[in-house]
């Protein structure tokens, strides 16, 4: 049964820029730094196409922002292979409320089998969306979508899916990260799942791919045409940095350092 | 006048750098150290489209404007500049064909590269004739629809693991650069023979051998062009290639120089970051505008050759500017690494090992400055 599968790609700060707060401690500092897309999206993404390479079907991929995020719809999101892109142009401030909402009518118009995102952008890291989405659609969630096997594994190198899809078409399994263990679980479609970090190893996006990319068919929508009102019921009071770490300190001898060990710091 | 890369050329740049610091760079030293061919590696570039860049899209290729390649070339550079030789070296290859070949040989010789893995060489030094191309000693007498090919080629990247050659030899050695022409040679015909890989001071990832061929037959319709056109034939095929090892010296001394600023200011001495003197601050300010300069003066012997002119002079401008500053770039790298920058245990020293190369393969940087004389000081 082909699957139809919605996906998104979040525009994030590339964690290898030097983040620094803004001087009035409201944001952080925009210039310089370079973007990329949320690492766990772009496992969403290898997600989906593994399962349309088994099962045939689409893969479409979101997101929402500037003119700015066609940049990673386009590279790697369709260069990776998704089939086609949905932009929600919005400039300015939004919550997690706002952005699951846009999700929401997108997924009653496209009526996708599964949604996968990411279970958080690595820039705010704050892991509501794909919640919001299932409880807005009523479908039932996956969250922290991992495998069993190991990303070295041989079912890593041939790339088969983890997230099974049932026979008879109606559910898919998806094994779960929870502390210290896994756990696996039935999800009746539609559902949405949220990725971890060891579901798989993205492809790269191949030079073809990224040549193909650019004729791909590309939707441009906005909150208001969507009916979305973007207003946030969240706002960002305060951002610091964390506190820099204390300068080192130099032990006498071996003795003094077991000791500081076992009583300072609690190691041994 | 714009200096922004498009688009679609910044979006390759990206995948080839996460290409490079994923999978080329965790490896790089430990190819460097055994001196192995990564041929896995190689191939995941090539299933990435990372190779083979030059191939016309009519033959089932991706075409790249040579401005991309250039922009590419320098990440792999970064990643590894030996691994990143042995993966130009298709290109190196191909390019004759590509510039030199009626439509049907493009099929047969260039469509299999577009549909599989495999590895090309271009066969031009010989022990005898390395700067003086035009003073090659390996023969082909023709025979009927054959050429018969006797000789040695000397210093040939990825020799051991080609699956076609691209051959430069001569009807008549008298004759000089009259005399050469462009034979592609598939697989391993019947008196062809592998020397050993050579143990080298750089670039030790990529596999360098001689050849010898002892009465090997090749079909005339294997030849690129006409007897007498392929001293021609590699010199264009130079001049599409000078910029791509340019662009690799401006990967090794941009990953010299991120190096060196991560060190310069962790290392202390006299109580503060060696960062804080300015005999090091200097060194680096001094790579940083070499590097940008390199860069500029490459892009725009690229720029010419997507723009369909010349590049002869900008190209040797490049390649000498640009092999002779990473040579410079690394040096220095090691000087502010001080003892631990001459050790292996650090990565800078292979930088430098691996930059000497570039002053010295197609073209060494006194062959670039000859072309350079030439071309302003002709007519
Ligand atoms: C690792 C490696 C990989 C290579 N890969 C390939 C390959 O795949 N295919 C291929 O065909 N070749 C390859 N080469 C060969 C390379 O291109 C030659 O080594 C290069 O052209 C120099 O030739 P040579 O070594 O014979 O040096 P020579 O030409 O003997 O030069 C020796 C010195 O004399 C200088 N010199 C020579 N002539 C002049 C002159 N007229 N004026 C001033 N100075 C001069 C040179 O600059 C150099 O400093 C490779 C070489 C190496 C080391």
């Amino acid at each position: 049964m082909p699957l139809k599968i919605l996906v998104t790609a979040k525009r994030v700060e590339d964690s290898e820029s030097k983040i620094k707060v803004n001087p009035a401690g409201t944001g952080i500092v925009l210039e310089g730094l370079k973007f990329k897309i949320n690492p766990f999206d772009e496992i969403a993404i290898e997600e989906a196409l593994r399962l349309t390479a088994k099962h045939g079907g689409e893969v479409v991929v979101v997101s929402i922002g500037g003119k700015e995020v066609v940049e990673q719809l386009r590279s790697p999101a369709l260069a990776m292979g998704a089939n086609r892109a949905i932009w929600v142009n919005h400039v300015g401030p939004m919550d997690q409320l706002g952005i699951a909402a846009c999700l929401q009518k997108i997924c009653e118009k496209e009526k996708p089998d599964l949604c996968i995102l990411g279970k958080q952008a690595i820039d705010d890291d704050q892991g509501q969306v794909g919640s919001y989405l299932a409880e807005a659609l009523g479908w039932s969630q996956a969250t922290f979508a991992s495998k069993e096997e190991s990303l070295e594994s041989e079912a890593e190198k041939s790339k088969a899916p983890a997230i099974k899809l049932s026979a008879d078409g109606k559910s898919v399994t998806v094994v779960r990260e929870v502390d210290g263990g896994l756990q696996t679980i039935e999800a009746t479609l539609p559902a949405v799942a949220t990725t971890e970090l060891r579901l798989n190893q993205p492809r790269y996006a191949s030079l073809p791919g990224i040549m193909k990319a650019k004729t791909k068919p590309l939707e441009e929508v906005t909150p208001a045409s969507l009916g979305v009102d973007m207003t946030p019921h969240i706002t960002v009071v305060k951002m610091t940095h964390p506190p820099a770490r204390k300068a080192g300190i130099k032990v006498a001898d071996v003795p003094a350092l077991m000791d500081k060990l076992k009583n300072e710091a609690r190691a041994i | 006048m714009n200096f922004a890369l498009p688009d679609d050329i910044k979006a390759l740049q990206e995948s080839a750098r996460k290409f490079a610091r994923e999978v080329m760079r965790p490896k790089a030293a430990h190819y460097d150290e055994k001196s192995e061919f990564p041929k896995d590696i190689i191939r995941q570039a090539a299933e990435l489209g990372l190779m083979n860049m030059t191939l016309p899209a009519a033959h089932g290729g991706n075409e790249l404007p040579h401005l991309a390649q250039a922009v590419i070339a320098e990440e792999l550079a970064w990643g590894c500049a030996g691994m990143a030789t042995s993966m130009i070296a298709n290109d190196l290859a191909l390019l004759p064909i590509v510039l030199g070949a009626t439509a049907e040989q493009k099929d047969k010789f260039l469509k299999p590269f577009t549909e599989s893995f495999k590895l090309a060489s271009f066969c031009l030094t010989e022990p005898g004739a390395g700067s003086d191309v035009a003073g090659m000693r390996t023969t082909a007498r023709r025979e009927g629809d054959f050429y018969v090919v006797n000789g040695q080629k000397q210093w040939i990247t990825n020799g051991e693991y080609a699956d076609q050659y691209t051959l430069f030899c001569t009807t008549d050695s008298t004759r000089k650069h009259k005399g050469i022409m462009c034979l592609v040679i598939e697989g391993r015909p019947k008196g062809l023979t592998v020397g050993k890989h050579e143990n080298k001071m750089g670039q030790r990832a990529s596999n360098t051998v001689t050849l010898t061929f002892e009465d090997v037959k090749v079909p005339v319709a294997n030849r690129i062009g006409n007897e007498g056109e392929g001293f021609l034939l590699a010199m264009a095929t130079l001049d599409n290639s000078r910029p791509l090892t340019a662009m690799f010296s401006v990967g090794i001394a941009r990953a010299a120089m991120e190096h060196a600023i991560d060190y310069a200011k962790q290392r202390q001495q006299f109580g503060k970051p060696i960062a804080e003197f300015q005999a090091i601050q200097f060194m680096i300010a001094d790579m940083a505008a070499d590097i940008e300069a390199s860069r500029l003066l490459t892009y725009k012997s690229a720029w010419l050759l997507d723009d369909g002119q010349r590049n002869t002079l900008v190209s040797s401008y490049a390649k000498r500017f640009a092999a002779d500053m990473a040579m410079k770039a690394t040096t220095d790298a090691v000087q502010i690494y001080g003892g631990y920058g001459y050790s292996r245990e650090y990565p800078v020293e292979k930088l430098m090992r691996d930059a000497k190369l570039i002053q010295i393969y197609e073209g060494t940087s006194q062959v670039q400055r000859l072309v350079i004389a030439r071309e302003l000081l002709k007519g």
